[in-house]
């Protein structure tokens, strides 16, 4: 049933991290930093679920359920804060967020 | 036949998480999200993991990007504008991808497969078992956690009184 090896997948979320990792890292806008975010926690629960599934327990796949609910409660905060940042300074762009910085 | 599908979806969730990053316009990231969540959906079908597919598939798709999307144009911000990234930081991305992928990949290969107890079938019936057994505790510190979430938000987003009459 199981084409690839156990490698092969902590590659591909290797990769999809990497990908996320380099949009939070590169991007400007705030909301598509998010969605970054959300695409390295995805990365780290496809490697749970494949050791998970090589070693044969159930403890990986039991960790992303509290992944997600985490994933879902950071996303509702963040984006209310978001909202917050935009009602006071009209732009969701970081450089025009650096108040810390002065 | 399963390698197919398995390439047709391994190709779906980092053509489509490459998308996110590259796409200028927010909505299009959104739903560029999604593609790379139904991606990683089938992947978990893949790996006998059925059920958290679903989840996946709900709690993300049904509720996370929605809610992306709500604020997006809710927001209202202007596409465009802005140029992707420079030459210099793509390069470096790049580099840093593939060193990143090749560590990973070596823990992979250096991982011994298939330890553990054989008897260790995904159902929804031993999800349930372990989730309130072994990890009961971290169950209720996570209810915890969202509640402490919900009231974060409704704190966040409310105007107080005090400081509309301060301005």
């Amino acid at each position: 049933m199981n084409p690839a090896g156990l490698e092969t997948y902590i590659a591909l979320s290797a990769l999809l991290f990497a990908i996320g990792f380099f949009g939070v890292l590169l991007r400007k806008n705030t909301l598509v930093i998010y969605m970054c975010l959300e695409l390295m926690l995805l990365a780290s629960t496809l490697a749970l679920v494949a050791f998970s599934k090589f070693q044969r327990t159930l403890d990986g796949a039991v960790f992303v359920f509290f992944i997600l609910t985490i994933a879902a409660a950071e996303v509702a905060v963040g984006l209310a804060i978001i909202v917050a940042l935009f009602r006071k300074r009209h732009s969701v762009h970081v450089d025009d967020l650096n108040l810390l910085k002065h | 036949m399963a390698d197919f599908v398995f390439y047709t979806f391994a190709l779906l969730t980092l053509g489509s998480a490459l998308a996110v990053v590259l796409n200028k316009d927010a909505v299009n990231a959104a739903l560029c999200l999604l593609l790379s969540l139904v991606g990683l959906a089938g992947l978990f079908v893949l790996l006998d993991a059925a059920l958290l597919a679903f989840v996946l598939l709900l709690v993300y798709a049904g509720a996370v990007v929605a809610l992306f999307l709500f604020i997006i144009m809710l927001l209202d911000t202007t596409p465009g504008a802005q140029k992707p990234f420079g030459k210099l930081s793509a390069a470096a991305a790049v580099l840093g991808g593939a060193l990143l992928v090749v560590g990973a990949h070596t823990v992979g290969i250096n991982t011994p497969a298939t330890t553990g107890a054989a008897h260790a079938v995904p159902t929804l019936k031993n999800y349930a078992e372990m989730l309130f057994t072994t990890y009961l505790l971290p169950v209720q510190i996570v209810g915890f956690m969202l509640l402490i979430a919900m009231l974060g938000v409704i704190v966040l987003s409310k105007k107080f009184a005090t400081t509309e009459a301060a301005k």
